[in-house]
């Protein structure tokens, strides 16, 4: 049984086609959500139709870079899903406490800002940023 | 969990790249199981007897023991 896939870079090439797919679908979804944001203001002057279709895209186009994540997880080799699957519960858990501490907040009246939903995100992302860096050190 | 991959690509002249793409894992992940600080799965664990021709027992020992 030839098992050699030093010449094809089995796993090296399929991580690679992964990333780039994840990164174009990524794209546009950012460019489809300013598209969705801005355009009703910027572009069409609030036209409903034209809304609604800006919405639609930005859904469609997010489902897709669902999947496309869903594929570069199940590409990655074990260990690396895992410190994926770290990272994100450490996101996951750290934003579902921060957030709902965030909004008690202004509901027991200790901010008197309205609490954004991008603190949360930004805070989310920061964190699977962090559990992403102390998982590639921890099994370095 | 100790394990012998390094002693055994040393034996065959491997680099740590070469070990990975025969197990289809990335080099990070080889490294990290020679320096005992991943323990493999056991259908890369059988991967890896099947490359090596050897028992999974022989590759791989648990260091605490019966």
């Amino acid at each position: 049984m030839n098992t050699s896939k030093t010449d094809t870079g089995g796993w090296q090439a399929r991580q690679r086609k992964n990333t780039v797919r994840l990164r174009y679908w990524t794209s546009a979804w950012v460019l489809s959500l300013a598209f969705a944001a801005f355009g009703p203001k910027l572009l069409w002057d609030f036209n409903t139709g034209l809304t609604i279709l800006g919405v639609v895209i930005n859904l469609a186009v997010g489902f897709g870079m669902i999947v496309a994540n869903k594929q570069y997880v199940q590409g990655l080799d074990e260990m690396h899903r895992k410190i994926f699957l770290d990272a994100g519960a450490l996101s996951l858990g750290i934003g579902l406490v921060c957030g709902l501490g965030y909004e008690l907040l202004e509901d027991i009246k200790l901010i008197a800002f309205q609490p954004e939903i991008s603190h949360l995100i930004i805070l989310m992302c920061l964190t699977f940023l962090a559990g992403l860096i102390m998982g590639h050190r921890k099994y370095q | 969990m100790k394990n012998r991959l390094k002693v055994l690509r040393a034996e065959r002249d491997w680099t740590q790249a070469r070990l990975a793409a025969e197990l289809d894992v990335s080099r990070q992940t080889v490294n990290a199981i020679e320096k005992g600080k991943f323990d493999p799965s056991l259908p890369l664990a059988f991967k890896a007897a099947r490359l090596f021709g050897m028992a999974i027992e022989d590759i791989f020992q648990d260091e605490e023991g019966p």
